[in-house]
């Protein structure tokens, strides 16, 4: 990305006297997975280009313990609970956006009850709401015609019933939207949830993210679009494996929006 | 001896209903081994579930074949059980067709013949249901946890049910007085020609014949229900009721860590403390689930409703795959070990004796465990609100809290998190790098 971006850390704000309007929670995998840090700056990227004033916590942001809790050790998912609560309330945070379905589910549904009391949305809501205010606005060139499959995460979808915000936003980009068979409530995980990212899976007759790619691929989709770092791996190995990255790109919704 | 078919028939019924009555008893004492939950929130929310999933079967319908066919014979047979009443008091009082007494002729009519009606597309919805099941092969009848006892279970159900719908039909064709009142025999109409050729005396026998088996067939029936997956036509709206309300991505917080947790971020904490008088008496919480006990109420209950219809496996990622994991087991599993654990109690006197045995191990594997990617797709595809991931994860939550016995990957992944907040081994400090990176 040639232009700079502007990130500012809610430690330069406090700094500064200020306290911005929303928190971008950037988890882990945006932090370090050099895939999912392109989808970190595309995002980054449409929060500068709609002028919002947000804040990130830096180094000062820790793992939620989303994964640890789904391995199964909620002790660790509590201590790194009650230490983000506690940098979180100490910066008075209101509103967190993230990139992350995982750490979405688990600051939204999870933190509340260690006292973590937050307005937490997804990236893609965030998009949705920023181009219904007429903040962002965009072309509609780049993408449109494209097929575009969306790939729903169980974290957005069936875990929290956000099922709209991702395709509305998709839509504004003109491009074609086509609906696997498994979408929505129905559709299948990419295989990496649970904590299954972090280990070999279970002996068995395929992958899960081969079989979900098999979804998408029925499609003959253009894009498949992903709204989850996690799932956007998935995907992409999925593509990889089928011998297809050179006609099917997988790219996050952020990613798509960027460049639309 | 002029009452001796009443005092029969008073016998029967008491005996049917007490035994069923005995059966629940033991089924609420079993599920009470499970630890008490919370359920006084958000009653209009539950209620109006039990209305909509329960009552209203919106979660059937969305497989539409499967879906109308049921809603026919749970239609039918909630309709059809009105008749019961009719049995029951003819049966006690020596009457007969009481209600052709005492309801006016068209009422009465109607309804009797809206029940015929009604049995015969149940009998052919079921026939249907028994061809899905033996001659087509569904794949999700097929899985091997429904080999054996679950296989011939879901046959002997619909067995029963073509049996009693005949036998209703064939009661009132044979009936002379209900044939020539012609008023409700919609169906019977034609099978009463049939047996034409019969002796007044000879119809008569057939019909109380019919007429006994069937109340009798109810009450074995009714009986049957606590032996097999059928309890879900009574569990399924207690079952809803109780089933979460919350987003499916929350997962509960074990407050027993969290009590933990608190103390151990507590700078005034002292760690040499005694622990509080009233503890001492208290089992040290487990974390986690082992055994059926460990379980909550709403598990257990979860475990009786379940009726084996294998949406949940059909939609699971991890069985799609191949995997061992099969989310209705789960729920088998749990529902066996429960009753193996209830029949330990009965026999020692109503208290449960160490049998060496657990859930976990015994019954559900840990590679079943480490398959779940929680996705939720079990939970949303139940047609009755199970949670078998809830079972999973507090298994998991004993195998990793009380035993260390993740895989070595996720050891791994969780030690990163614990010395840089993150999975994987980075530098905390290197956390804001990707804005400087090209």
């Amino acid at each position: 990305m040639s232009e700079q971006l502007k990130v500012p850390t809610m430690a330069d704000m406090m700094a500064e006297g200020k306290q911005p309007e929303i928190l971008f929670w950037v988890g882990s995998a945006g932090s370090y997975d050099d895939r999912a840090k392109k989808i970190t700056k595309a995002f980054v990227k449409i929060l500068n280009k709609a002028n919002v004033d947000f804040a990130v916590l830096g180094t000062e942001e820790s793992n939620t313990g989303d994964v640890a809790k789904r391995a199964g050790n909620e002790f660790l998912f509590q201590m790194q609970a009650v230490m983000n609560i506690e940098v979180l309330n100490a910066y008075e945070v209101k509103r967190i956006v993230t990139c992350d379905p995982h750490s979405f589910n688990c600051l939204k549904n999870e933190y509340p009850n260690l006292g973590g009391n937050y307005d937490v949305i997804h990236h893609t809501q965030y998009i949705e709401e920023l181009i219904s205010a007429g903040r962002l606005t965009l072309d509609g060139n780049t993408f449109k015609g494209k097929r575009i499959t969306f790939h729903d995460p169980c974290y957005l979808g069936r875990a929290n019933s956000v099922y709209d915000a991702p395709r509305d936003v998709l839509k504004k980009t003109n491009a074609t939207l086509v609906e696997m068979k498994r979408h929505k409530g129905t559709a299948l995980c990419c295989g990496a949830g649970g904590a299954q990212m972090f280990k070999d899976a279970e002996p068995g007759n395929k992958e899960i993210n081969i079989l979900r790619t098999e979804d998408a691929l029925e499609t003959q989709p253009e894009i498949i679009a992903t709204g989850c770092p996690y799932c956007n791996t998935m995907m992409t190995d999925g593509v990889k494996f089928k011998e297809k990255e050179a006609d099917i790109k997988v790219m996050d919704i952020a990613e798509l929006i960027a460049e639309a | 001896m002029e009452y001796l078919p009443n005092i029969i028939f008073a016998i029967l019924l008491i005996a049917g209903i007490g035994y069923f009555a005995n059966n629940v008893k033991k089924l609420i004492r079993n599920i009470k081994l499970g630890h008490k939950v919370n359920a006084d929130d958000n009653k209009s929310e539950r209620w109006k579930n039990v209305v909509n999933i329960a009552l209203g079967q919106s979660k059937l319908i969305k497989r539409p074949v499967s879906g109308f066919l049921h809603a026919i014979v749970y239609v039918g047979f909630v309709i059809i059980n009105m008749e019961v009443l009719e049995i029951i008091i003819d049966g006690l009082f020596g009457t007969h067709r009481i209600g052709q007494e005492y309801l006016p002729a068209s009422l009465y009519g109607f309804l009797i013949g809206s029940f015929e009606v009604l049995a015969v597309m149940v009998l052919v919805s079921v026939i249907i249901f028994w061809i899905r099941r033996n001659v087509i092969k569904i794949k999700r009848f097929l899985s091997s946890e429904m080999k054996g006892w679950p296989k011939s279970d879901g046959n002997i159900i619909l067995y029963f049910e073509v049996v009693l719908m005949c036998l209703f039909l064939l009661m009132n064709a044979t009936d002379t007085s209900f044939q020539a009142s012609n008023s409700g025999n919609i169906i019977t109409q034609f099978i009463a020609p049939w047996f034409s050729g019969f002796e007044l005396e000879t119809l008569h026998t057939i019909e109380r014949i019919a007429w006994w088996i069937h109340i009798v067939g109810i009450l074995i029936f009714l009986n049957y229900l606590y032996f097999s997956k059928h309890l879900h036509i009574l569990l399924a709206f207690p079952n809803v009721y109780y089933g979460s309300v919350e987003p499916k991505g929350k997962f509960n917080n074990l407050e027993a860590v969290t009590a933990e947790v608190k103390l151990m971020m507590d700078p005034d904490a002292d760690p040499y403390a005694a622990p509080p008088e009233t503890a001492e008496d208290e089992v040290p919480a487990k974390f986690g689930a082992s055994d059926v006990m460990d379980l909550t109420q709403v598990q257990l209950l979860n475990a009786y409703t379940c009726t084996e219809c294998g949406r949940c496996t059909s939609a699971c990622p991890a069985n799609l795959t191949g995997k061992k994991l099969s989310p209705r087991k789960i729920m088998m599993d749990t529902r066996d070990r429960l009753e193996e654990v209830g029949k330990n109690i009965d026999l020692n006197k109503g208290k449960f004796v160490d049998d060496g045995k657990q859930l976990l191990g015994d019954y559900i594997t840990n590679e079943e465990l480490w398959a779940c990617t929680t996705c939720n797709a079990c939970v949303e595809e139940c047609p009755v609100s199970i949670n078998p991931l809830s079972i999973i994860m507090d298994m998991r939550r004993y195998l990793v809290m009380e035993q260390s016995a993740a895989p070595m990957e996720l050891n791994n992944m969780m030690t990163n998190i614990e010395n840089n907040g993150a999975p994987w081994p980075y530098n905390q400090m290197d956390r804001l790098n990707w804005k400087d990176e090209n």
